[in-house]
């Protein structure tokens, strides 16, 4: 048998939600990355928590990029694509590449999952014009069979199956064996029943493969070729990334993280994250909504806690009021926003960048608050931390804005040092000041206002939502006095700039064609210019991750293309953000709102026309 | 007992702006002067409340305070008691941000048994945006929002209380003073969420509203102030008591049908089931009198020292205490 060795691959499992295809997924990227590989995942889920089985809604999916060097993104199409049963042959099968492999377990097509997933004939890959190379492998007769003397029950057998194809996809990839039962012993520590059956329909789709030569012409072996630093790595998603640069942050400052939550779709993993870690102090309240959730890490932000509300763009239009309560009352608070699909309900589980204008303006008066876009699974990390650096250092609340896409996928993450990262230094009142002090009394380097925790003697102090005088922080209706607090209140946020890093551009720096995007499309587009700059195209990329306010040499840079395209997953919002702060450059756009990641293969060609256009 | 050792100046801000005979000035009033006999200091006392006439009581307090934003005031109370243990926090809200707009907000306070000072003052109207009606007026009420009359019930606070599984809920008249002191102290020495509902008075958009009970000799006739332990007697000479009737509560006269002191039902604000409790909260004029002072004090866990105490058993049990620890957690590999 040859063994070809490849830059990259990527490989998409799926099948019914019950399937174990996340499972499978995730322990296929942990062995590649151990091995040196960089990797990018992206799990693709059902609305349904457990729509009937073996039906068209049911499909999950896990898509995994491997490379041999750097991946930015979990790839557009994919390599080898597992179907667990027809229903995931059909959804699934326009994500694999004209010359992908399929791997289908041929015992789940029967008449009745044919008819589940709505077939018309028995001939499922004729009926969808497939022509890839398919093997057929009867994988739950197979897994069945590996598991004959087990004392397990019938549905907790069928259940192992993911490992068989899993087995499978080892034994393509010639990817050893033994740290996939590692993980697996581990995973099923308090079940070693479970964890040694599932081992050995792994070993069963080894063999398998190795054994039938699974009707394939070759075998694949990416080597690791990454110049990659020296050091710890783990793999992290975004969610999880975020949950850590917040609990860096805290202790950076020497602070308690508070974090006030609702469940929502999919921002709830950041609550799962933190309430695990109580004992670091953590402090986490599930509220009775959104506006509990938001109003309550005011108060906490009042009473001196480093104060977090986590949730997607339905939450936020409920939080909006309270943090317009922090706006005015000039308090710290982080706000995350993982972005989803909407309006309203929208598509909960799948991604978009639609909340961008929401955040920058959706409440009432003038309210200017900093916005930070986290541009991938791992850069949530520092992302959060900066996002709670300002939140704290100019006493306001931070959007940040993640969304499904970076918060679900993952990719490979050196363990950051804290010694590395700046100091989180609050503009805490000192003794000295007590009596001169008022609530409004300011840096002048940075317009925040001092803070004054509750408990401390000599600083009792009302705040509230109605306008305030800046000289004695009774409340105030004087015209000239609103005024001048509404201009503090911007000139304050507009100061930001100051410890924010300017702009970079990557790609060919005499580019005709600059690509401008924002927060978790930087994967996609990065590789699109790559791809293009390999082609001897001249364009390049101009990432946002500092939303509000802009980078300094933002407008400079937007200034020197011949043309600016902005790409981004909404109707145009960055573009007309940008078009407010720098009139004299004519931004292109390239939109989408299909719920789903950008296609690099779209990218290219799109931009490629625009510079010929 | 230990000497007082701040006066009422010390708790003491400003002029109150609330309109002359409003039942807010007696009530703040009494909120000062019980936290003069509760001696906690005024830098370890948070007053958060939330939008209303009765919710800029804040700016009247020589306290850490907060003047939120409509209906939200237990939330954010919730926050800095959850961040903030050591803090004393008294949340102040009207019938309409307390009941109407938050109203969820309230009873899950309730419910998780958090500790914090609850003031509800009850003047069934909304003040602040010029008389219409709330969610404790009755049905029929007439108001600017409702010229015909309302034509829904009204809810009956210490019933929302008691369904919410609250464990202090006690009832004052604004413009007694000393009572209303009594319950202040009582509802901050419980260990959890208490409630205290305050009836007072809108001289301009509900004026009488509770002339039943604005003076003294209107309550020695129509009120029954409670006291653990004791019968319930009422009348201007306590010659009124309460018996138990079936499934509810009857008023007997002493002396009639041989009925003495030891025939009527003793006060037991302690009594985990709330059933008493409820009928006596629920019981209004003509046939009742108004209950006033503490109706439900029960012992219960709380949530900020159940959080608190969560965090110091974890911290015992897991091995990792610090960022770089918890990163070690993870499945790890070496790039060497």
């Amino acid at each position: 048998m040859i063994i070809k060795e490849i830059e990259q691959v990527v490989v998409r499992f799926s099948g019914d939600s019950g399937d174990g295809m996340q499972l499978a997924g995730n322990i296929f990227s942990n062995v590649s990355a151990i091995v040196g590989n960089d990797i990018c995942t992206f799990p693709d889920y059902p609305a349904d928590i457990r729509a009937p089985q073996g039906t068209l809604t049911g499909v999950s999916g896990f898509q995994v990029h491997i490379g041999a060097d750097r991946v930015l993104t979990p790839g557009d199409l994919c390599d080898v694509l597992v179907v667990m049963n027809p229903a995931a042959l059909k959804t699934q099968h326009q994500f694999c590449k004209k010359r992908g492999i399929i791997i289908a377990d041929i015992d789940s097509f029967t008449q009745k999952d044919l008819d589940k997933a709505l077939f018309a004939t028995d001939q499922p890959f004729e009926e969808l014009g497939i022509r890839n190379e398919v093997i057929e492998a009867p994988i739950s007769s197979m897994c069945k069979a590996a598991l004959v003397d087990s004392d397990l029950d019938k549905k907790s057998i069928l259940r192992c199956k993911n490992m068989f194809a899993l087995g499978l996809v080892c034994w393509l990839f010639n990817r050893k064996l033994s740290l996939a039962e590692d993980m697996l012993r581990t995973k099923f520590a308090k079940k070693p029943t479970i964890a040694e059956a599932n081992v050995k329909v792994l070993n069963a789709g080894y063999n398998y493969g190795a054994n039938i030569h699974a009707s394939v012409a070759s075998t694949y072996k990416i080597e690791s070729k990454s110049k990659k630093t020296k050091g710890l790595y783990t793999e992290i998603n975004g969610n999880k990334a975020t949950s850590y640069g917040l609990i860096a942050a805290a202790e950076k400052a020497a602070m308690q993280l508070y974090l006030g939550s609702y469940p929502i779709t999919p921002a709830t993993d950041i609550l799962h994250e933190l309430t695990k870690h109580k004992s670091l102090g953590i402090k986490t309240v599930q509220a009775e909504d959104e506006i509990a959730a938001c109003a309550s890490a005011v108060g906490a932000a009042f009473a001196g806690s480093l104060a977090v509300t986590t949730t997607s763009g339905p939450g936020v239009c409920l939080k909006s009021e309270a943090v317009n309560l922090a706006v005015i009352a000039e308090l710290p608070l982080v706000i995350v926003d993982v972005q989803r699909g909407g309006p309203s309900t929208g598509l909960p589980t799948k991604s978009e960048q639609t909340d961008l204008l929401q955040v920058l303006y959706g409440r009432n008066g003038e309210s200017p608050v900093p916005v930070i876009a986290a541009t991938s699974p791992t850069n949530c990390f520092d992302a959060a931390f900066m996002a709670c650096k300002i939140a704290l250092e100019h006493m306001t609340p931070v959007f940040l804005l993640t969304d499904a896409y970076i918060a679900n996928g993952s990719a490979t993450w050196k363990l950051p040092n804290l010694e590395d990262y700046p100091a989180i230094c609050p503009p805490y009142v000192t003794p000295d000041m007590a009596d001169n002090w008022t609530p409004y009394l300011r840096n002048p380097k940075t317009d925040a206002r001092y803070w004054a925790l509750p408990g401390t003697e000599g600083f009792t102090h009302c705040l509230g939502g109605l306008e305030k005088s800046s000289e004695t922080g009774a409340i105030s209706t004087e015209p000239e006095n609103h005024e001048k607090m509404t201009e503090l209140r911007q000139s304050k946020i507009d100061k930001i700039v100051d410890c924010i890093p300017d702009l970079e551009v990557h790609g060919d720096a005499t580019a005709d064609l600059l690509v401008v995007g924002f927060g978790g499309t930087y994967g996609h587009l990065c590789s699109a210019v790559q791809e293009m700059n390999a082609a001897g195209k001249k364009v390049a990329l101009a990432h946002f991750e500092f939303i509000n306010p802009l980078p300094k040499n933002a407008a400079e840079v937007l200034r020197s293309y011949k043309k600016v395209v902005v790409a981004e997953q909404n109707m145009g919002q960055f573009a007309t953000f940008l078009r407010t702060k720098v009139q004299d450059v004519h931004f292109y756009q390239f939109n989408q709102v299909k719920g789903q990641p950008f296609v690099i293969e779209e990218l290219v060609e799109h931009f490629t026309k625009l510079m010929e256009d | 007992m230990e000497e007082n050792k701040y006066t009422i100046k010390d708790y003491k801000m400003g002029q109150p702006r609330w309109c002359p005979g409003c039942g807010d000035h007696g009530f703040l009033s009494s909120l000062h002067r019980a936290m003069v006999d509760l001696n906690v200091p005024p830098h370890e006392i948070a007053v958060i409340s939330g939008i209303g006439c009765s919710s800029r009581l804040p700016y009247y307090m020589h306290t850490y305070a907060m003047h939120t934003i409509h209906g939200r005031a237990v939330a954010v109370a919730t926050g800095v008691k959850v961040a903030n243990p050591k803090l004393t926090v008294w949340q102040v809200s009207g019938d309409g941000d307390g009941l109407a707009i938050g109203g969820n907000h309230f009873i899950h306070a309730m419910r998780r048994n958090i500790d914090i000072n609850m003031i509800l003052l009850n003047n069934r109207i909304y003040g602040l945006t010029k008389g219409q009606y709330s969610p404790t007026s009755a049905r029929g009420f007439v108001s600017k929002s409702s010229p015909f009359g309302t034509v829904e019930d009204p809810f009956r606070p210490a019933e929302l209380c008691f369904g919410a599984r609250g464990h202090f809920f006690a009832r004052c008249v604004a413009v007694e003073i000393a009572a209303t002191m009594d319950v202040l102290k009582a509802a901050a020495k419980h260990k959890g969420a208490s409630v205290v509902e305050v009836l007072q008075n809108c001289v301009i958009f509900n004026n009488g509203i509770f002339d039943r009970l604005a003076t003294k000799d209107a309550r020695a006739k129509n009120a029954l102030y409670l006291e653990q332990g004791k019968p319930m007697l009422f009348g201007e000479n306590k010659e009124f008591g309460l018996q138990q009737d079936g499934f509810g509560l009857k008023v007997v006269k002493l002396g009639e049908n041989g009925i003495t002191e030891k025939d009527i039902l003793v006060h037991d604000a302690t009594c985990l089931d709330n059933t008493l409790h409820t009928k006596l909260a629920l019981m209004e004029g003509p046939d009742f009198p108004v209950a006033l002072g503490v109706i439900r004090d029960v012992e219960a866990p709380t949530y900020d020292a159940a959080v608190e105490q969560q965090i110091e058993d974890v911290k015992a049990k897991k091995k990792y205490h610090n960022f770089n620890e918890l990163l070690l957690t993870n499945d790890t590999w070496e790039v060497k």
